[in-house]
């Protein structure tokens, strides 16, 4: 089946060519402050991939949640340079693609760690001392919940509810490796297992 | 002849976590080794409701015998004595944790024989997987009932009749949503499923998604001809990418078959699915916001009316549904409307699916008839651990409220917990034991709704940030007498004035505390600090906290929606 969106170009289509005509794009994108660790990205083959991604949607701008989802699962997050070419591409304002960014918690504007630490904060975790665990990883990590270790090699983030209460306190690695009931104690055991 | 076997291994993912996978591969290569024809391997949805914190769970079915907790190298004995030999391994039956009972059959396990399982009833009696098996329990049958002999209008004269209505928390009748959306004129209308089960809490959606997901995609086909639709949409937290999966394939597989498609089963009518995937946004649950999302704006909810049935999704009439209410509608079909208003009270029919955490022995997923009394639900999830007491149970999380102990004998049904202060919500059921703090947990629920408030009005995005500082003040000591009216007012102010349902019951948590826990309150104000030690072990580590000083009157920083993005006090 198609994928069917709302909205999209030919409902934009007026405000795309005005857009266009305002802004060049590109000097945007090169105007970008860029952030230590944007300095080896490869922009080029980035922004082909991300026109890539967007051609798969037809440049729907109903689409924009589902291409930055890929376009975050390629580059890892969402840099303000990338944003202003999903703007372009979708024929949005950058403002609204900020807006969007902004709202939804799974994006975000930093890189994640190569271990990447979601620990569950949801009610039933929180009876259990979810609370403490988050206080003991950043402890241990040296950041706050929503930051990234100097090293890049952990990053921290609460999330509300991973549906596995009856494990709680739960935390997961790489959305891959699940802790459960997981104590202050073992917090340093946990983190051994992935610092090589 | 040999009787054929099934086994089915739980691959939910509490099972999961605790190595439901090797244990899986363990049964593969004994069951291969041995060379038993007779014997199929599955996966399955959870089957361990309550008993997830014991699992890997396994059934063998067509007995139900029941191992919990085992091993790989418990595999090849049960392979080995069980499905090749027949004699069932006793001493890795599910064991009772408290009890010490042992139960050889899932039906024997006290957890499963006192629940009625509506919603439930396929999860972890069926691969999720293969549509075979639903096909086989009776599965897609309403729907050709439905598409053969039923108009639309008596689909939802029957949804009417069974008294149905909404398990997302508001409890609105369906078969009335759906004939209002019958009602508005246009060509193109659609029906949604809501499926972003943000509540903190709450796995009950997450739970049908992954163990039954064909129940909601049929449910999502009758509701779509009853109500002239052609098009649906699944909008699914992106936290839950199992439920995703296993529903992207059950939609494949439905139309492979013929179920999803144009001309279903020769009788005309047309209809397909797709999966839309959230971002991370509670307030997105709230069905105008949902709406946005899904269109890819920000979640931000509109004033109601126009009504979705009227203006939903591209302007269209949009049928907007919870998991649990489209998992019901293919039985209802199946057995009768007035089956289903049987097994209820005369205002809330049918059952309720509640995932039963916190202070309990046995975590997991109850579904019992409404009318059921709350301290039932408490005794079938075997009661508080380590002799302690219940001191109050918490529905409808961010929107409910806490009852104390001596309110329990109220009974599970949507006006009777309204009545009392607290709400049905969509599934999440707290149990707290005496060494639970109640300022804690309004505090905790509040500074939910702060971080989920859109920003959008100032009731909710200013009220929720008072309320949170509020109550930190008092849990850490530094609380006065006044506090407590303030809080009230502000409290009612924002239930009061808010745009949408997040700010309009996110005061119920500290409402209801004030209500029946005001005693702790004053203590906390009294003795200048929490008497049970919970609240100052907390206090220093809330995300978002770090650095951060909320400016009073003005916008966090970020601007308008950045208490989205822990820029709460």
């Amino acid at each position: 089946m198609d994928k069917q969106g709302f909205g999209g170009p030919s409902e934009d289509g007026e405000r795309t060519a005005w857009y266009e005509r305002q802004i060049d794009w590109d000097a945007v994108g090169d105007r970008q402050e860029s952030a230590d660790y944007e300095e080896d990205i490869d922009w080029d083959a980035v922004e082909e991939k991300v026109d890539e991604i967007i051609n798969e949607y037809d440049g729907d701008s109903g689409a924009l949640i589902e291409v930055l989802h890929e376009v975050q699962e390629l580059v890892g997050y969402l840099p303000q340079r990338v944003q202003v070419r999903v703007a372009d591409r979708l024929g949005l304002s950058v403002s609204e693609v900020y807006s969007v960014v902004t709202f939804y918690s799974l994006f975000s504007l930093k890189p994640k760690g190569e271990n990447h630490i979601t620990v569950c904060k949801g009610t039933a975790c929180y009876v259990r001392g979810a609370a403490q665990l988050i206080e003991e990883l950043e402890n241990q990590l040296g950041i706050s919940v929503g930051d990234t270790t100097s090293d890049g090699k952990f990053s921290l983030e609460v999330v509300r509810c991973l549906g596995a209460c009856g494990l709680g306190p739960v935390a997961m690695v790489n959305n891959e490796d699940v802790f459960a009931r997981i104590t202050v104690d073992q917090v340093s055991d946990m983190l051994q297992q992935y610092e090589d | 002849m040999v009787t054929p076997h099934r086994v089915l291994v739980c691959h939910e993912t509490p099972c999961v976590a605790r190595g439901a996978v090797g244990l899986h591969a363990a049964f593969r290569r004994e069951i291969d080794r041995l060379g038993l024809d007779h014997v199929s391997l599955e996966i399955s949805g959870c089957h361990g409701h309550g008993l997830c914190s014991q699992g890997p769970s396994v059934v063998v079915e067509p007995s139900g015998f029941f191992y919990n907790g085992i091993q790989p190298p418990d595999a090849e004995v049960i392979v080995r004595e069980h499905l090749s030999g027949g004699r069932p391994v006793q001493h890795l039956f599910h064991r009772d944790p408290v009890t010490g009972r042992t139960a050889a059959r899932y039906a024997d396990v006290d957890f499963f024989r006192r629940q009625r399982r509506v919603a439930l009833r396929n999860c972890g009696r069926i691969n999720p997987e293969k549509i075979e098996h639903y096909v086989d329990r009776g599965g897609y049958g309403a729907l050709q009932l439905v598409l053969s002999t039923m108009r639309p209008e008596d689909v939802i004269e029957l949804v009417e009749d069974s008294g149905l209505r909404g398990r997302g928390g508001a409890g609105f009748p369906t078969g009335r949503k759906w004939r209002f959306a019958r009602r508005s004129s246009s060509d193109v209308k659609y029906v949604v499923c809501n499926a972003d089960e943000g509540n903190p809490g709450a796995f009950t959606d997450r739970s049908v998604l992954e163990g039954d997901p064909h129940a909601v995609v049929e449910g999502m086909i009758i509701a779509g001809y009853a109500v002239g639709a052609r098009r649906g949409y699944l909008y699914i937290r992106a936290e839950y990418p199992l439920a995703v999966r296993r529903v992207q394939k059950a939609i494949e597989d439905a139309r492979d078959k013929g179920f999803l498609g144009s001309d279903l089963l020769g009788s005309g009518f047309s209809f397909d699915l797709e999966i839309k995937e959230g971002a991370g946004a509670f307030v997105c649950g709230e069905e105008t916001a949902l709406l946005a999302s899904i269109q890819s704006r920000r979640g931000m909810p509109r004033p109601r009316p126009p009504f979705p049935t009227d203006v939903g999704l591209g302007g269209k009439p949009t049928v907007i549904n919870n998991v649990k209410t489209l998992a019901f509608v293919p039985v209802i079909v199946d057995r009768g409307p007035g089956w289903f208003s049987s097994l209820g009270t005369p205002q809330s029919a049918g059952t309720a699916v509640f995932a039963l955490t916190g202070n309990i022995r046995y975590s997991g997923l109850v579904e019992v008839p409404m009318g059921t009394p709350l301290a039932e639900i408490i005794d079938i999830g075997g009661g508080i651990p380590d002799g302690r007491k219940v001191k109050a149970v918490h529905t409808g999380g961010p929107a409910g409220g806490s009852l104390p102990a001596d309110r329990l004998d109220a009974p599970v049904d949507y006006e009777a917990l309204q009545e009392l202060g607290s709400t049905m919500g969509s599934g999440g059921m707290l149990v707290l034991d005496e060494d639970a703090c109640m300022v804690d947990v309004a505090r905790f629920f509040m500074d939910f709704a702060c971080s989920e408030s859109c920003g959008q009005c100032a009731p909710c995005r200013l009220g929720t940030g008072q309320m949170v500082r509020i109550l930190t003040r008092i849990a850490t000591g530094r609380g006065a007498r006044e506090d407590l009216v303030l809080l009230r007012e502000v409290a009612d102010t924002v239930k009061h004035a808010s745009l949408c349902g997040l700010g309009q019951t996110c005061s119920n948590p500290v409402l209801a505390t004030l209500e029946y826990f005001k005693e702790e309150y004053l203590a906390h104000i009294r003795e200048g600090k929490c008497p049970l030690g919970v609240c100052e072990v907390r206090a220093s580590v809330r995300p978002g906290e770090q650095g951060r000083e909320f400016q009073p009157g003005g916008l966090p920083a970020g601007g308008v929606g950045a208490n989205l993005k822990g820029g709460c006090p």
